[in-house]
């Protein structure tokens, strides 16, 4: 047929590119390893615990948190029909936000025994689900009584506002040192995880990534717009609610482990759909999929900064790459094309 | 009368359309009776605001019905669920498509979604069904383009084409004319008519261009404040339904030319 043919060839350069990206990626750092070390590594025949245990688990780290982001921010394009959508506009980073901030800020509020108990990784891991989870709650029984998309984008929206609210009003009472913490969170980070968080991590994600598989049909179908949909025998509830839960299970778990990564999610898919001229989500989300993980890989190898001791904030990379990259494509293109 | 040898696709009978709220209803229009032919072309007119979007929202379940009873294919309108709806009425709304970076194939395509399997793919017969709406149609030369590069005389097509692969007895165009230059309103009710005659689709569209429809209608819908009454046109105009359609002060029906003039 027609649309498998036609991308065979950027498939199959995506792909490599996206190996490529993965071995560069694992070889750079501050302490450069050659490929065929890595290769040996990961083969089994030589034992390298940088490789093994740092190194690794960061790539795959980079690929779930790239091409999640990528995904969740195509789901919600369609979904909210607005090409400035991105998987954080129904507040899920807000609210993940907001839980690590009542944990490391509020801590010193509550104060006592409290403070030295809660501030483990595991507890902001748990914070940032549970919250970016109760603003999803919030959010599906809104849009359950809110029959128009355009309502619950703007509660989102508000409920950004709100949380961010919230944590002014925590750092303000919060020490210095509380504050630098909750900032360094905020930073984003790739290269905490041990291989049984990201297994965890990779379970939930599996989860998001099946559901947006499934809703492919339907996203499709929202291309026309929600009254054609519906005419087109599309059950828009059901739909909305599976892209919704969709982009929570891949926006929350990858703010929970990763942070609040900027910019991937809205990105991606533009710069997908300049790559690979279709409107199709059965091509663009394997697509989104492998220039999410390429993009994040060579952030984080960027972020590395190669050969030197230091470690860029995450965050500022994606943001200070992608945005120049989208405007470049778009002042080239003259057209935002979704 | 050879119609009644005809079947019946839609029926309206005793229908009441308009709005509920929490307080009151309010009745737009009550006790329309209707029998859409198969293979006919009907135009529904009527002035602004006199229900005629309403009563397509109502026959569409976009909205609910007041009273009385909708039948499709001799089956209660509410009995079908969003699936077989979609397998029996296929809409051309006046509202853009949200994505205008679609080609014109994938777009038509997309009104094969209610027979393909949960991803989408197209088989064998839906591709012929998919290239045949395009050649009906005549847009075979538009079909790689992006729906952004149309004119709106192209994109109406294109959805016209869009309503033929969805591949149902019923077809309904709420102003599909709108927004077109004269030769184009032509061309598109001229298309309607060939379709209607070609595939034995029954084509339900609402009109401004009564001059057009009464021209090219099998049979004419006619909402006023009082009444609905279809009939041919001929007929219609035997009855004088057009003289009421609108306040008299300014335009008149001409009966011999069957058209509107300005009075002097």
């Amino acid at each position: 047929m027609q649309d498998t043919n036609t991308y065979k060839a950027p498939f199959i350069v995506l792909t490599l590119v996206l190996i490529l990206c993965f071995f560069a990626n694992i070889s750079l750092g501050s302490v450069s390893i050659p490929f065929k070390t890595i290769f040996e590594s990961l083969i089994g025949t030589t034992d390298n615990y940088i490789i093994q245990n740092y190194r690794l688990p960061k790539a795959f780290t980079a690929i779930l948190v790239g091409s999640g982001l990528g995904i969740s921010g195509l789901l919600m394009q369609t979904l909210f029909r607005n090409p400035l959508a991105g998987p954080f506009v129904l507040g899920i980073s807000s609210g993940a936000s907001l839980g690590v901030a009542l944990v490391i800020l509020g801590s010193g509020i509550f104060g006592g025994i409290f403070s030295t108990l809660l501030i483990s990784k595991w507890s902001i891991v748990i914070a940032a689900s549970l919250g970016s989870f109760l603003v999803l709650l919030a959010v599906l029984i809104v849009s359950s009584r809110v029959r128009d998309t355009m309502a619950i984008l703007i509660i989102g929206l508000m409920f950004g506002s709100i949380t961010a609210a919230i944590v002014s009003v925590l750092s303000y009472f919060s020490s210095a040192e509380q504050l630098q913490q909750y900032i360094f969170w905020g930073f984003g980070s790739l290269g905490n995880l041990s291989w049984s968080e990201l297994g965890i991590f990779f379970i939930i994600y599996s989860l998001g990534i099946l559901m947006s598989i499934v809703s492919i049909k339907g996203l499709n179908t929202l291309l026309l717009g929600e009254n054609y949909a519906k005419s087109l025998g599309l059950n828009i509830k059901q739909s909305r609610l599976i892209i919704i839960i969709a982009t929570s299970l891949l926006a929350g778990t990858i703010t929970a482990f990763a942070g609040p990564i900027a910019f991937i999610g809205l990105a991606i898919p533009h710069i997908t759909r300049q790559v690979i001229n279709t409107s199709n989500h059965k091509i663009l989300l394997p697509a989104v999929f492998l220039i999410g993980a390429i993009v994040m890989l060579i952030c984080d190898s960027i972020a590395q900064l190669p050969t030197s001791d230091y470690t860029l904030p995450i965050n500022a990379i994606t943001s200070l790459i992608g945005a120049p990259i989208v405007i470049w494509l778009l002042v080239r293109k003259r057209k935002m094309i979704f | 009368m050879e119609n009644n040898i005809e079947h019946t696709i839609l029926e309206t009978k005793s229908l009441s359309i308009g709005y509920t709220s929490k307080k009151a209803e309010t009745i737009i229009a009550s006790n329309i009776n209707l029998e859409l032919k198969e293979g006919q072309l009907i135009g529904l007119v009527g002035a602004n605001g006199i229900g005629k979007s309403t009563l397509l929202r109502t026959v569409t379940q976009v909205q609910p019905k007041l009273a009385g009873s909708l039948y499709l294919n001799n089956k209660p309108l509410e009995q079908y669920d969003n699936l077989e709806l979609a397998q029996a009425m296929s809409l051309v709304l006046t509202e853009q498509i949200a994505s205008k970076n679609l080609s014109v194939f994938e777009l038509v395509a997309l009104g094969r979604q209610p027979y393909t399997n949960w991803v989408g793919s197209l088989s064998e017969t839906d591709i012929s069904i998919i290239n045949k709406a395009i050649t009906q149609t005549n847009i075979e030369d538009l079909k790689h383009k992006k729906c952004f590069e149309l004119s709106d005389g192209q994109l109406q097509k294109v959805m016209i084409a869009r309503a033929l692969a969805q591949d149902t007895d019923l077809i309904i165009l709420d102003e599909p004319t709108s927004h077109l230059d004269m030769y184009h309103k032509a061309y598109i009710l001229k298309l309607l008519q060939k379709l209607a005659k070609e595939t034995g689709k029954t084509i339900l569209f609402s009109s401004h261009e009564i001059d057009l429809a009464i021209q090219l209608c099998d049979t004419m819908i006619v909402m006023t404040k009082t009444e609905v009454v279809s009939n041919s046109p001929a007929n219609l105009i035997k009855q004088g339904a057009f003289n009421n359609l609108f306040p008299s002060d300014l335009i008149v029906f001409d009966e011999v030319s069957g058209s509107f003039r300005v009075k002097k």
